[in-house]
């Protein structure tokens, strides 16, 4: 009899102690939702009000077909628009091959000793310097070594190698999800590395390589410092020439050499100017620039979605 | 007992085998594999037979710093497959390899097994087709999965992933073929399957497989290994192994007082 009781009454305490300790579960839980709000819902409300002081804007067509212009009633992204796209492409082109090969190179081919691991630290660290010192370099060896000028061409391989680390990174953490079992398979059947790797590794990472150049190129598009600092210009009124032409060879590379300016270079040009109206133009380009990079950051999951879900791995 | 003396197919040669390190996985192994029988390597976990299984088509080299000391040698053309003038890619087309969880590329079925050939260079879709259909008869799966050759090789079951591992590695006619406890991860009628697969290949090919069940090596294998700490303790007839082990330590190994 004694013994029942006693054990009764320490169930008793062992109920106490564990709701003791689930306190913290719920003090942890509402800490972090109050974090996590607070991140929110202030991006929200930025959002929120550049659309709001931006909305007569970006529901007219002319903003977005116009040049930009001393009337602030007239003036368009039209020239941005364009110049944002084109240098996107040439970050696109000068990132993704370089990063994919180089990590690539990293993770599969270099011998692992201490000069591959400074590399790797290296581009690690990279990833962290601040945007404007690669406008330094790039006004260095693009524009006064290779004499390129204040181009698109500059522009798009300056943020090429902005977002170099990212898509070095990011391929680097892809191919690494690929399981051994998977690579000892297609070496059991006789596979070389090249093989092995352009065949399997390289296929069933694509998911996470593309979310890792989507989610650099939305870096890239709202990068500022480093174009400022090439040069880009603040006011223009005429396209570069178009990379299609009617006449053969019907491709034209004239446009890598124009002059430009792309969406937030727009953005901060109106916002210096003094009279309230450009500000409207100011937040439009704003909430276009922010609504371009959750698109792109849409399509990145929306990918490593689908590609997770046709490759899951045992 | 009636077993056929047949001709070695391959033997390891005072083998041993040092991992990135040094440490010695593999102590002086010197053992047959005869030539259309069943070669099974039995021991407790960490005694050496998957490392020793892994030397045959030289996986160790996909890692750095592992070396091999001794000798594999092929017959009838007296290929050592661990000299450095051999090239593993040229063992691996000879000596093909089941592994111990089903390991299909997230490919199609038929691009699973139409693999080895495409390493190969064969572009004629008819050769491969016809290869492709031979190989998955060959595995036993050809009924299942002939249907749909063009659905992703993630939708089959456990035990068909694993027909399916031994169809790819059956395609490119391999004169020996590695299985690493194939089965191990399936479930028991899964098992049966494999098991049965395993005894009708003894008639193409010669077979090595590791195994960590006991029973499984009795009922398939001609001729079983027991291993421990990297060294090969005894080697026979599984018949003999069986009932009436020579040494010791065999014996409490497969009467269970050990291991």
């Amino acid at each position: 009899m004694n013994k029942q009781a006693s054990t009764l009454s320490n169930l008793d305490e062992v109920r106490a102690m564990i709701k003791r300790h689930k306190m913290n579960d719920a003090i942890f839980s509402g800490v972090g939702l109050v974090c996590i709000m607070l991140v929110l819902l202030t991006l929200l409300a930025l959002f929120i009000d550049l659309i709001i002081d931006g909305y007569p804007k970006l529901l007219s067509y002319e903003f977005f077909s116009s040049f930009p212009s001393r009337r602030a009633s007239q003036a368009g992204l039209l020239s941005a628009l364009v110049g944002s796209a084109l240098v996107m492409i040439i970050t696109f082109l000068s990132a993704v091959p370089m990063g994919v090969a180089a990590a690539i190179y990293l993770e599969e081919y270099a011998p692992k000793n201490w000069f591959t691991e400074v590399i790797e630290i290296n581009v690690t660290n990279l990833a962290a310097v601040p945007s404007i010192i690669y406008g330094l370099l790039a006004l260095g060896l693009f524009i006064y070594i290779l004499d390129f000028g204040t181009s698109i061409l500059t522009a798009g391989l300056t943020l090429g190698l902005l977002i170099l680390p990212v898509v070095i990174v990011a391929t680097r953490e892809a191919i690494r999800g690929i399981p051994v079992a998977i690579r000892e398979a297609a070496y059991a059947v006789g596979a070389t590395k090249w093989q092995v790797v352009s065949q399997h590794v390289v296929r069933y990472a694509t998911g996470g390589i593309l979310t890792g150049v989507i989610i650099g190129m939305a870096r890239a598009i709202g990068e500022t410092a480093p174009v400022i600092t090439i040069g880009a210009l603040t006011f223009i009124a005429f396209l570069p020439p178009s990379p299609i032409t009617t006449t053969p060879p019907f491709l034209n590379f004239d446009w890598l050499w124009s002059g430009f300016t792309v969406l937030p270079i727009q953005m901060f040009s109106w916002l210096s100017r003094p009279s309230p109206e450009f500000h409207v133009n100011a937040a439009a380009a704003g909430a276009i620039i922010i609504i371009v990079t959750l698109l792109m950051n849409g399509v990145a999951i929306k990918m490593r979605y689908n590609i997770r879900k046709k490759i899951k791995w045992q | 007992m009636v077993t056929v003396t047949s001709p070695m197919k391959a033997e390891s040669r005072n083998l041993n085998f040092f991992y990135n390190g040094g440490h010695q996985a593999l102590k002086n192994i010197s053992m047959p594999l005869y030539e259309k029988k069943i070669t099974a390597l039995i021991g407790p976990s960490g005694c050496g037979k998957s490392t020793f299984l892994r030397c045959f088509n030289r996986m160790h080299d996909l890692y750095p710093g592992n070396k091999y000391d001794g000798q594999i040698v092929m017959h009838p053309d007296n290929t050592n497959v661990l000299a450095n003038g051999v090239d593993p890619i040229e063992v691996r087309m000879r000596i093909s390899m089941v592994f111990q969880k089903p390991n299909p590329f997230p490919k199609s079925i038929y691009e699973n097994v139409a693999y080895g050939l495409r390493v190969r260079g064969e572009r004629n879709k008819r050769i491969v087709d016809d290869k492709v259909e031979e190989a998955l008869k060959g595995a036993a799966i050809w009924n299942e999965v002939k249907d749909r050759l063009h659905d992703l090789a993630f939708n089959l079951s456990g035990g068909q992933q694993q027909r399916l591992c031994i169809a790819r590695a059956l395609a490119t006619d391999p004169e020996i073929m590695l299985f690493d406890e194939p089965t191990s991860a399936l479930d028991p009628i899964a098992t049966a399957n494999i098991e049965e697969l395993m005894s009708e290949l003894r008639n193409k090919l010669t077979i090595l497989v590791v195994t960590h069940n006991m029973q499984q090596a009795a009922r398939i294998s001609d001729y079983t290994a027991y291993m421990y700490l990297g060294e090969l303790i005894e080697y026979g007839d599984t018949d003999r192994i069986f009932t009436n082990p020579t040494r010791k330590e065999t014996e409490d190994y497969i009467t269970g007082k050990f291991g």
